[in-house]
């Protein structure tokens, strides 16, 4: 028998098989491991990597030197085309022709906000006043998050490269990468290549004897998660207590030391190589209508295959999370996906076949963000998920406004209530109302959308709210003042490895009997639960 | 000091390093990359270069090329190599430990025979 649409091939199945199988696999969506067909273990010949959807379905355009390149040594980087979009540059382009090309090929910044580059890099160009500076935005916040420090790791050359034409293009003297302390490794080898770029003059004077020159600094960061926001960073590098500040005037007309400066992230910086070398026209044949390119993602959370991946915009969340993620481990049912960090959204099961690019995740609530993908499965509890991105805001506000500081940490208690049993139905509303006043009057967009990760589980899970609220009930089981543990006489075969292992002594009975818990005693830690090879332990 | 660039300087390098690191022209026999990006380097890839560093020299091998990249993207399966015998297709190796490590080095590396049951697949990746 084969259930589609998964194309499930189940064998040898019996009378007594079938209603299982109609409850878990048709009913509930979970396909019945025991049951399905396996193919017999010979020696298969290994794949090609091209024949892994992990690896097929992605396409290498920031990362195409990843694991290729040994990022320490610039000549490795050169062999593969490294600095010839700076040679092209600065021998045959003026600093019109580059700009042109960035706003033709339709990049957009890759940090969060998804500006359109070329714009951006003209704005500063335009701007008058000497002295201008261009910034490297590696402070990369967001929790689960790591395709910045890679791309770095990887292939820190492309981001310099991508920073130099930048500086030929907008007319900067200096640029600066703020990079945050936590990331040791990305900073060493951004020395290394520094320094390297500059021993064959591809930093400092007369860059490849065109007369241009250009230098590049290093900053580690303060440590906090404003410090992201360009003002803040501005600021945090100028030596002052990084708190955002009113734009206009945006840091294209008065930006590091109230000169012009234009800020992109790693990401964006990187693509520029590639879009000199290539040209408008091509990178814009990649994508989708509004957003072009390609979006390198950090794929976490419940999925077999977790990992840095770069895929094409415009690409479905199906794709990603069950043909490159390889689908959710140990045959549990997924439920959603986090996009954007903490200022992002869950989009639910339902919409799992949205193409992925700007305009559409907004459309559903959520935000492109950085690029941070963390995968859901039925064991999330999505009122948890929400109390966690306000216990990390919270903490993260810098206290500047009174609505970000004052209305997140009263969103924040509010939800914990709720997941702690405490919650009541009129709790709804007022966190509606406080999501509007923050965003309202909040001045950078960490307020601005500190309240998504409500309004977006809200939208598409108000069931498991109201089962928090309305029946103290958490659907997931995971709220440890909703849930209660239990063992099953039926299916316990009184091994005693709960017991053995339960912090609290809370399990008792025969061997070889059906053990039970003292309610008592239980922290709900789930550790029994983990255990049990039988699967008796329930939550309830 | 080195002399600073021209941009013909660029393919001349480039060229140079095509010869040295395509095992073309006698550079090598294979070369073995470890990949070491952070979440390589947390899940053991040291380890990894530190035996076959050690394997390299307590048998005095001279033909092999021992390199680190970045991450190759699929985190979940680190510690991870890739192996690169004169002539034929790279071969991704996953979730390795020291005596996996030793087996591939005697099997692949030395003896040209790919160990199928640590190994992910073979070719590379698709860039655009
Ligand atoms: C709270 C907050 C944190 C931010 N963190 C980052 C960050 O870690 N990295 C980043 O590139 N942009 C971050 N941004 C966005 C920056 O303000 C800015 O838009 C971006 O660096 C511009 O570069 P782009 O146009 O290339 O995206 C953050 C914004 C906010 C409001």
């Amino acid at each position: 028998m084969i259930v589609q649409p998964e194309g499930i091939f189940y064998q040898m199945l019996t009378v007594e098989n079938i209603p299982n199988l109609v409850e878990e696999h048709l009913v509930k969506g979970r396909p019945v491991d025991k049951l399905m067909y396996v193919p017999s273990k010979g020696k298969p010949p290994i794949p090609k990597l091209s024949d892994i959807a992990f690896f097929s379905k992605q396409r290498l355009v920031v990362l195409k030197n990843r694991g290729l390149i040994d990022p320490e040594k610039i000549d490795e980087y050169i062999a593969r085309d490294g600095y010839q979009a700076l040679a092209k540059a600065l021998t045959s382009m003026d600093s019109e022709q580059v700009i042109e090309q960035v706003k033709g090929s339709g990049l957009r910044g890759r940090g969060g906000a998804g500006f359109s580059t070329g714009l951006k890099w003209e704005l500063t160009r335009k701007s008058s006043g000497n002295g201008k500076y261009i910034i490297c935005n590696a402070d990369e916040g967001d929790p689960g998050a790591f395709m910045d420090r890679s791309i770095i790791e990887s292939d820190p050359h492309s981001v310099l490269e991508g920073m130099v034409i930048g500086a030929y293009a907008i007319g900067a003297a200096e640029g600066c990468i703020y990079i945050r302390e936590e990331y040791p490794l990305a900073t060493k080898r951004l020395h290394i290549a520094i320094d390297q770029a500059r021993e064959y003059g591809l930093l400092g004077e007369d860059i490849l004897g065109s007369g241009f020159s250009f230098d590049i600094t290093v900053h580690r960061g303060a440590g906090a998660f404003v410090c992201g926001e360009e003002t803040s960073l501005i600021g945090s590098l100028q030596g002052q207590t990084p708190e955002p500040r009113i734009r206009p005037p945006f840091p294209a007309q008065s930006g590091l030391w109230g000169k012009p400066t234009n800020i992109n992230n790693v990401e964006t910086w990187a693509n520029i190589p590639t879009i000199i070398n290539r040209g408008a026209e091509w990178f814009a044949s990649i994508g989708t209508e509004s957003s072009k390119g390609t979006k390198v993602f950090s794929v976490v959370g419940k999925v077999n295959n977790t990992g840095l991946v770069e895929v094409p915009m415009g690409m479905t969340m199906r794709e990603i999370v069950f043909d490159i993620g390889g689908g959710i481990p140990g045959g549990k049912k997924f439920k959603a996906v986090q996009t954007g960090g903490p200022s992002g959204g869950c989009i639910p099961e339902s919409l799992v076949d949205l193409p992925i690019d700007y305009e559409r995740l907004m459309e559903v609530g959520s935000i492109m963000g950085s690029g941070g993908l963390i995968v859901m499965d039925e064991e999330t509890c999505m009122v948890d998920v929400a109390r966690y991105f306000l216990d990390f805001l919270r903490s993260e506000s810098c206290g500047k406004c009174t609505t970000c500081r004052e209305g997140i940490a009263a969103m924040h208690d509010i939800v914990a209530d709720i997941c702690n049993g405490k919650g009541e139905p009129e709790n709804i509303g007022l966190l509606e109302e406080l999501a509007e006043a923050i965003k309202d009057a909040s001045l950078c967009a960490l307020g601005g959308t500190a309240p998504n990760p409500v309004l977006s589980t809200l939208r598409y899970f108000r069931d498991e709210y109201d089962a928090h609220i309305k029946d103290k009930k958490c659907p997931a089981g995971v709220c440890r003042a909703l849930i209660s543990y239990r063992i099953d006489p039926e299916k316990c075969k009184g091994c005693m490895l709960c017991g053995k292992h339960c912090p609290e002594k809370a399990i008792g009975g025969e061997p070889k009997g059906p053990q039970t818990i003292d309610l008592e005693k239980c922290i709900k830690c789930g550790v029994c639960r983990e255990s049990c090879k039988f699967e008796a332990v329930l939550i309830e | 000091m080195m002399a600073k660039l021209k941009p013909e300087d660029l393919s001349r390098i480039a060229e140079k390093m095509r010869r040295q690191t395509l095992l073309r022209e006698g550079a090598g026999r294979a070369k073995v990359t470890v990949h070491m990006g952070t979440c390589g380097i947390s899940a053991g890839a040291r380890k990894i270069m530190t035996t076959l560093l050690g394997l390299i020299d307590q048998q005095q091998v001279q033909d092999v090329i021992l390199t680190t990249s970045g991450c190759a993207g699929l985190c979940s399966r680190e510690p991870m190599m890739t192996v690169e015998i004169k002539d034929k297709a790279p071969v991704k190796y996953v979730d390795l430990d020291e005596k996996k490590t030793l087996t591939i080095f005697t099997d692949h590396v030395l003896g040209g025979e790919i160990v199928t049951d640590f190994a992910l697949g073979m070719g590379s990746e698709r860039v655009s």
